[in-house]
């Protein structure tokens, strides 16, 4: 059972209250402003299941529990099974009005707990399954996850003589969640926080499982400014290099078509993650989205 | 009054975990252990079990689910086996160190490499020190019934520690015998709902399973040992309370049988015990003062009574059916350390057999008691033998 919001959530009706605070994240990072607008969003009524990762780390250490609502650890690959587990167990309880939401970066959703969202998701629980991306594995130092994109210099992928930095790309989470045939799944970026309220207030009023990637910058893992953080979200955005789309009831929407990009070259030269990229591996990320944003608006319904 | 019915080990588990009530059962399939979730679906699907049945994709998600179901208040079962077993393991100590009193059915099975789907205990043995009581049952009353007595014992408030009920695979998982299925009513008043403050509450938000630090590990850590032991306490207690409702007893944490005046006894875990009682019997007409001391629950470890029936015999044989590569057998390290605490000066052999579902036939153990009476005798005795490759065949020719 979920509760539905009548009143469209904005900066003028967002509650006060505050659900996650007194944590020791970073300056500057975008993975505690998610957290915080996701719970200001969802409500007192939520349960929160946050895997081993920056944000538990951060907040949940005894006697210092920064969450004032119900909020527990879950193992790095749990985090959807134990959030299906509540689910299950609160409904078998015969509770009323509660979300389930899930908070996990980018290792513990694309890397060691897909398997479990993908399970997650093929029961339709009644969950809301959030990730963060700041794209590495930032709490352990920096080291590269499946959705570190292309170039970023990070610790397990240093830039040499040799190589230069991560040589992979992002791993397609959204498409691959979509695939799953999701009641509801969302691409969001903390530089376009409205965007955002506005989706998670829509998982939380779907009737099955909900997904959300959130694009949210680590000023300690990128070398950016602390201050700079929800620029470089809206620049991601802008640049085309992170899309805001929903797909649901089979179909894919794209909710920003930009008629032209800003460019990629601001974006990347602002981080020490790509400070070692030349000329042409930045032609080559600019390539990658061509060809990308070509096949979205082939096949996308175009909003 | 309850019914009669024929049923395997895995069925009357199942029946255990009907009567048990529970409101989520998540498990992931491996032989041998895939019987019991079957007639749990059956159940969910004709009603008879009111719970949620989750299809978890993994048995890593079947504890982690059972974790967040346990965490809300739900009192939850699942089961697993062998590579499922220690494909959880990490789920097991996150499970006893949050305090969720799961009870979960493990079919005693192989480890690979290589493969075998048939039983030993190496599975479980190998995961003592996860924080979970564990249990192993003798027959398929015995599983049914202490499905009902793990959870009393589990959600104790002063104990709060997961269950783990151990049956032997192919041996006892699927193996059928005449059992007696207890009443709903009954059930209702042995095991009453489940009601706990360590959960995940809108009137008393929680935040739970957090990081400690080093200043207060240990006291997290102390605490959970004080609630296994308190289990130890409680598990007599509990048997005691099951026999004035059922009106059947399994004793507490160790089972004697005919050790009173004995001098060689044999320790024994789970199934083969009644093999053992059987040759005991046999020994017994043909003179010879000896005993079987089962020991029913290796954690929490029964070391006062494993001393106390020990202690003023003349010689122990300790039948493992796991090997901890490089030393001995789990148990016997277990019962070596309780005997050598309380200054028992005694023979104590170590015998390993049964390894990948090899049989313990009366002969092996019949050679056991022949061995311990060897040594007092003054041949020289290995202290790790294994039954089945020297000592019945090669060895004494």
């Amino acid at each position: 059972m979920s509760v539905v919001n009548k009143v469209r959530i904005n900066a003028r009706t967002i509650t006060d209250k505050e659900f996650f605070y007194g944590h020791k994240a970073c300056a500057g990072c975008g993975g505690s402003l998610a957290v915080r607008h996701i719970l200001k969003v969802l409500g007192e009524r939520t349960f929160t299941v946050l895997p081993a990762g920056c944000m538990s780390a951060v907040g949940f250490n005894f006697p210092q529990l920064c969450f004032d609502s119900n909020a527990i650890i879950s193992t790095f690959a749990g985090t959807a099974s134990m959030m299906s587990g509540i689910a299950a167990g609160a409904r078998a309880l015969g509770l009323k009005d509660y979300h389930v939401v899930g908070i996990a970066g980018d290792g513990g959703t694309a890397d060691i707990g897909l398997q479990a969202l993908s399970g997650a998701i093929d029961r339709r629980e009644k969950v809301i399954y959030i990730c963060y991306d700041n794209e590495a594995y930032m709490n352990t130092g920096i080291q590269k996850s499946g959705l570190t994109p292309f170039g970023a210099r990070t610790t397990t992928t240093p830039a040499g003589e040799n190589i230069k930095g991560t040589v992979t790309t992002k791993k397609n989470m959204f498409e691959i969640v979509a695939a799953h045939g999701i009641d509801y799944a969302a691409t969001a970026s903390v530089g376009y926080i409205q965007d955002f309220i506005n989706k998670i207030q829509k998982a939380s009023e779907v009737d099955g499982t909900s997904y959300i990637h959130v694009y949210a910058p680590c000023p300690t893992g990128w070398g950016t400014e602390t201050d700079v953080t929800i620029d470089l979200a809206k620049e991601v955005v802008d640049t085309g290099l992170w899309v805001l789309a929903e797909y649901e009831q089979g179909e894919f929407r794209l909710n920003r078509n930009p008629k032209s990009f800003a460019p990629v070259e601001n974006y990347v030269r602002r981080q020490g993650r790509f400070k070692h990229l030349e000329d042409e591996d930045i032609a080559a990320i600019v390539h990658a989205r061509d060809a990308k944003w070509e096949q979205i608006r082939n096949s996308w319904k175009l909003k | 009054m309850g019914q009669r019915a024929f049923l395997c080990g895995n069925e009357a588990v199942a029946e255990g975990v009907r009567l048990s009530a529970p409101h989520v059962i998540a498990a992931y399939p491996i032989t041998p252990q895939t019987v019991v979730v079957e007639r749990l679906a059956e159940m969910v699907e004709d009603g008879s079990v009111k719970a949620e049945f989750m299809h978890v994709e993994s048995e890593h998600s079947a504890l982690s689910a059972s974790m967040g179901a346990s965490a809300v208040g739900a009192r939850t079962f699942s089961s697993t086996s062998s590579q499922g077993l220690v494909y959880m393991a990490e789920c097991l100590h996150y499970a006893s160190g949050g305090r969720f009193p799961i009870v979960m059915m493990n079919a005693n099975r192989s480890l690979a490499l290589p493969w075998s789907i048939y039983g030993d205990h190496r599975d479980s043995m190998s995961l003592l020190d996860c924080g979970w009581i564990q249990v192993y049952t003798e027959d398929a009353q015995e599983s049914l019934d202490m499905v009902l007595q793990a959870y009393a014992i589990a959600e104790h408030p002063e104990v709060l520690t997961p269950v783990m009920i151990n049956l032997d695979g192919f041996v006892l998982t699927h193996t059928y015998e005449l059992v007696d299925i207890p009443d709903w009513e009954q059930a209702r008043e042995f095991l009453p709902p489940y009601e706990t403050v360590n959960k995940l509450d809108f009137d008393a938000p929680k935040n739970m399973a957090f990081s400690s630090n080093p200043g207060n590990n240990l006291e997290f850590k102390l605490r959970q040992h004080r609630g296994m032991l308190r289990a130890k306490e409680l598990i007599a207690e509990t048997d005691g309370r099951f026999q004035s409702i059922f009106g059947r007893s399994y004793g507490g944490l160790t089972e004697a049988y005919r050790c009173d005046d004995a001098e060689l006894i044999v320790v024994s875990v789970g199934s083969v015990t009644g093999t053992c009682r059987t040759v005991a019997d046999e020994l017994r007409n043909e003179g010879w003062k000896v005993g079987v001391l089962k020991i029913r629950f290796m954690r929490p470890f029964p070391e006062e009574e494993i001393i106390a029936a020990l202690r003023n015999v003349k010689a122990v044989a300790v039948l493992d059916k796991d090997i901890s590569f490089g030393y001995e057998g789990t148990v016997f390290t277990n019962v070596n350390s309780a005997l050598s605490k309380a200054g028992a000066e005694i023979l104590k052999l170590n015998f390993i057999g049964g390894l990948g579902g090899r049989d313990i036939s009366k002969d092996h153990i019949r050679e056991m008691y022949r061995r311990l009476q060897d040594g007092l005798d003054g041949i020289a005795q290995e202290n790790v033998q294994y039954l089945g490759l020297g000592v019945a065949i090669d060895e004494r020719g």
